[in-house]
């Protein structure tokens, strides 16, 4: 075993570029929650996104518009769920798993003639000066332009849910949907308006994966991201900025145990494999976990 | 025999006589396949030896076939439906649909079955794979010539025979071209995640790897490396041309389409038998795409000159003398490892490190 | 402008009138769909919808149905009660696959030994271990407010590992020229859950759905439990004064769902499946989740909506190999199916009015 062989600095930039995909879906999914939307069907956005994210790229040459691409696809995809939730009150639990079945399937269809082809390139940011810090620099500056998109809509979505007036009626209807209803706030048109953002969110998340991470569309290619997406906003406890954290420490921990495995470290691989998944229980536990949204899951009817 | 099982026969004859009446004088082959025709990697390659089969024969073939079907019950229920639905020739694509494989051809006499990579047989059941441990030794040469950090990083998936002899294979020729090599292994525990394939390439360049090898399908390695700048990798399972000259230096393609094209036309000619085929790049069935010039002349020249030998046959890449990890003897000077002990492989060869997780 | 009234009590002809609505739409909309795809929209409806039932093989499909059915039914009548109870346990999959670890694993102890206990023994053992599984998020929820959704959830993935590692070492099979796997249960004939009459479809499993299915019906509708299930779902608060404890509440549920996914889960490791394998879930914990909400919570609901899962299921591998329709096509159109049905539920609970003026 050789632990020098393991570079923090190194370990912590990777970890930037690890965790965007699904810190991009997570922020996208709290603030649908604190709507009191649950939408489990982040993972059929996140696929849906990525393969409309490598078409645009594929057929425009430029990744930029394929990101916008991939965020339209998942609103889309999650307006027709903000449909059946808000206007036909359908549950949001089975709705949203039939999101992911939903999902799963169009973009496979969709996604049939782009197999075997490569994304165009979406090179790295140096920025100047910052990027030539010793240590900070290549830890937090020199990476591609979607790692400091994510961290922005978190700063947004915090700025936005505690500085804005519109926050403010966002997380009224999320606490208490009659009491938002009865001082006169449109419920519906809030969340939905709220579920679309998500759904923009969780399709740049997969759409990182196919233009950056892989960069190529396979079917089923996000693996389960999704639902890490929305394991981790709980864990956070509904509140931005515990999302980052969340989101690199389950990263953190998946680079960790291949660093780990990767030194000879003689610790059996299957559970070095289960910690992310443990951390992330263990860390709930010591953590008291934040309130949820009042309303986090309701079905609301505005009855009189 | 019990009543029970008579009436389970009588319904099953009755089923393979109506099978057998649908069919007309087309020949129909049927695939079972484990993953989505567009994983880009195993299922894409069968499935490209699917559509060779229809081109190659036309109008007197139909090919069917179903995808992402679970390992058990499903496996059976889908090939008993192929055979029901009257094809001829079933191949069944994964090591998981061994069980199910020889279960519905007992109850099928008629039908042939072709299972990859199983070692179950019947006088209906064949089984065939490919020696892609030959492709490896050719990457392992490639990959000790060419690193300066003398580490080398593999990617495994689940740490099964067919990866370890991957392993072994690529470190014999990587040490004996360059002996101060060192293998560093990290397994996925996974056999599709492309996010988890990255991020395994990115931690194995972090801690000084500067040749990738994989055996894993998605390209997400490639880009790992592509991102580095200065690092060596190999196509798996498909070409991945689309990464050359670098840093994709070369590939081992699978290629079942002679196979694919010869069971047919066996089953057409009424010459099938139960075999046991483990082809490798001589027979075509384990494909080296094409060496770039990022890699040294000399380099080339002798990769070349390796996977000339293990075609024709007169080079094997387990050939004496080679020990075990423990130091214990296993091939004397000059004997080649025999087929079965292959096979079953579960040991590192000596020189590797770590151990193989139990 | 449309309105919507709720309804004082769910429309009884509704309910059973709505199923029907949307499987139609379902046809219509899938037609759609097949016909652009460039098939025969009425020919792939039928083969998805009528050839299990009713074709020259149903008799081969028809059992396949209970083959298939019957864990999602067992699993979801067990997340039923949670659900009813505002406890959600979306972690199924991991108790499936703890359920057949244990069960697997007393089976595979006792080879090759002849009695005629260790069937039940394995079952028991299934059951224990989905319910110990079960029981992790349920006491981490009662002594330290954790999430259980989440727990649970995670816990699929560390059960997914557990899996691979036995697979790869502990119960690997011996005499399986190193391979990964263990040995093939259903070759063992005191551990094998085989079907009681051939050709039937029928096994331990099915039976066990059948049977969890009249109990839930029984318990839900006559017995006090019942009750304070449908009183904890209503409202926390209204249940701890009518005498519920909410914390025994958590962990009864979590337990019944976790023995009954681990039951299923051992069924199918000792019957269709036969052998522990790193691919051996398939995700009836899952797919059971949308199995108990298509069912209304309700036990009859949720026997009919296994069979019409299965039924796609059967009925999507006959149109891809007869008709050549992309696997991911049944996909979708289950995605639609779900999502049909969760809208036109619409109707049973509310009823439309049309209104002159006066908007909402």
């Amino acid at each position: 075993m050789d632990l020098s062989s393991i570079n923090p600095i190194l370990l912590l930039a990777s970890l930037m570029v690890a965790a965007t995909p699904i810190l991009l879906a997570a922020i996208g999914e709290l603030v649908v929650e604190r709507a009191g939307v649950l939408n489990l069907g982040v993972e059929g956005m996140m696929i849906t996104g990525a393969v409309c994210g490598f078409m645009v790229a594929v057929s425009t040459g430029s990744p930029w518009l394929g990101f916008i691409g991939a965020a339209v696809g998942g609103a889309i995809l999650a307006l027709l769920f903000g449909i059946l939730t808000q206007v036909l009150l359908s549950n949001q639990v089975a709705t949203g798993l039939a999101l992911t079945l939903f999902g799963l399937g169009l973009s496979a269809l969709m996604g049939q003639n782009y197999i075997g082809m490569k994304a165009p390139s979406f090179p790295d940011w140096h920025i100047p000066l910052f990027g030539d810090i010793p240590i900070i620099g290549p830890i937090v500056f020199q990476h591609d332009p979607m790692v400091y998109v994510g961290l922005i809509l978190v700063a947004a979505a915090w700025w936005f849910l505690h500085k804005t007036r519109a926050g403010l009626v966002l997380r009224a209807v999320g606490e208490n949907h009659d009491a938002a209803h009865a001082l006169g706030y449109k419920v519906v048109r809030v969340r939905i308006l709220a579920i679309m953002f998500g759904g923009a969110c969780a399709g740049l998340g997969g759409a990182y994966l196919s233009l950056v991470r892989v960069p190529q569309w396979t079917e089923g290619m996000t693996a389960g991201a999704g639902w890490i997406a929305l394991a981790i906003v709980v864990f956070a406890g509904w509140k931005p900025w515990r999302l980052v954290l969340g989101a690199y420490l389950f990263g953190g921990v998946t680079v960790l145990q291949l660093n780990l495995q990767a030194a000879g470290l003689a610790i059996p691989v299957e559970y070095l494999s289960m910690s992310p998944y443990l951390a992330t229980i263990v860390v709930l536990v010591i953590m008291s976990a934040g309130r949820a949204p009042g309303s986090l899951g309701r079905i609301f009817h505005a009855s009189r | 025999m019990t009543i029970k099982s008579i009436l389970a026969g009588a319904t099953l004859a009755l089923g393979v006589a109506s099978g057998a009446m649908a069919d007309s004088h087309q020949t129909k082959v049927g695939f079972v396949f484990v993953g989505p025709v567009g994983d880009g990697g195993w299922t894409y390659e069968h499935n490209q030896g699917r559509l060779a089969v229809e081109a190659e024969f036309g109008d007197a073939v139909e090919t069917v076939f179903v995808e992402s079907v679970p390992e058990g019950p499903d496996a059976e229920r889908v090939m008993t439906q192929m055979a029901l639905g009257g094809a001829d020739l079933i191949f069944t694509t994964s090591f998981g649909y061994m069980d199910p494989t020889m279960n519905v051809a007992a109850k099928f006499p008629d039908v042939k079955f072709e299972h990859a990579t199983g070692f179950k047989r019947a006088d209906n059941v064949s089984t065939y794979s490919a020696r892609f441990y030959e492709g490896r030794a050719v990457q392992g040469l490639i990959a000790g010539s060419m690193t300066k950090s003398n580490i080398v990083g593999y990617i495994g998936s689940f740490p099964i025979p067919e990866v370890i002899r991957g392993i072994n294979s690529a470190y014999i020729q990587a040490k004996a071209v360059n002996p101060d090599v060192e293998f560093k292994i990290v397994w996925a525990y996974t056999w599709f995640d492309p996010a988890k394939e990255a991020e395994a390439a990115t931690v194995l360049i972090e801690q000084g790897a500067d040749v990738i090898l994989q055996h894993t399908d998605s390209t997400a390695p490639q880009a790992a490396a592509q991102a580095a700048g200065n690092v060596v990798t190999f196509g798996q399972a498909s070409d991945m041309a689309e990464f050359g000259p670098f840093p994709r230096v070369s590939s081992i393609i699978d290629n079942w389409s002679p196979y694919y094209i010869a069971r047919t036309k066996a089953v057409m000619d009424g010459t099938w038998t139960s075999t046991d085929t483990w082809d490798g790049i001589g027979a075509g069935m384990v494909g080296i795409g094409d060496i770039t010039d990022a890699v040294p002349s000399d380099v080339k020249a002798a990769a070349e000159a390796l996977r000339d030998s293990l075609a024709d046959g007169s080079y094997h890449a387990f050939t004496g003398p080679v020990n075990k990890q423990d130091g214990s003897a296993w091939l004397a000077d000059g004997e080649t490892a025999d087929d079965g002990t292959l096979a079953g492989m579960n040991f590192y060869v000596e020189g590797i490190t770590g151990d193989i997780p139990q | 402008m449309i309105q919507l009234e709720k309804r004082p009590e769910p429309s009884r002809a509704w309910a059973f009138a709505t199923p029907l609505l949307a499987v139609l739409l379902t046809m219509l909309f899938g037609g759609m769909l097949f016909a652009l795809l460039g098939k025969n929209p009425v020919e792939t409806i039928r083969t998805i919808f009528l050839d299990p039932l009713f074709s020259e093989f149903a008799w081969y499909y028809r059992p396949q149905l209970l083959v298939k059915g019957a864990p999602l039914v067992l699993i979801a009548i067990g997340l039923s009660f949670g659900f009813r109870a505002g406890i959600w346990n979306i972690g199924a999959e991991g108790q499936y696959i703890v359920g057949a670890i244990c069960g697997a694993g007393v089976g595979l102890a006792f080879y090759p030994m002849d009695l005629r206990l260790i069937f039940p023994l394995m079952v028991i053992a299934g059951a224990i271990g989905g319910t110990l599984w079960a029981m992790i998020p349920g006491l981490l929820r009662v002594k330290f407010g954790t999430n259980e959704i989440l727990v649970s959830l995670m816990l699929v993935y560390v059960a997914e590992q557990l899996l691979a590692s036995m697979a790869l070492g502990t119960m690997r099979n011996p005499d399986g020229m190193g391979f990964p796997g263990s040995r093939n249960l259903a070759q063992y004939p005191s551990a094998a859950n085989l079907e009681l009459i051939a050709g039937s479809g029928m096994h331990w499993g099915v039976v066990a759905a059948f049977i969890a299915v009249i109990f839930a019906y029984i318990t839900l509708s006559r017995h006090i439990f019942g009750f304070q299930v449908r009183l904890s779902g209503q409202g926390p608060r209204a249940a701890v004064f009518a005498g519920v404890n909410p914390n025994r509440m958590i962990l009864i549920c979590l337990g019944i769902s976790g023995a009954l996914a681990g039951m299923a889960g051992l069924f199918e490791v000792a019957g269709p499946a036969g052998q522990i394998s790193i691919d051996f879930n398939v995700g009836y914990g899952f797919t059971a989740i949308i199995v108990a909400f298509l069912g209304r919570l309700h036990p009859i609901g949720i026997l009919l909506a296994g069979g019409l899962m299965a039924l796609t299921y059967i009925g999507g591998e006959i149109a891809q190999s007869n008709l050549g329709l992309p696997g991911a096509a049944i996909q979708l159109l289950q995605g639609m199916l779900l999502f049909f049905l969760l809208a036109v539920d619409l109707l049973t609970n509310y009823r439309i009015k049309f209104k002159t003026g006066e908007a909402v």
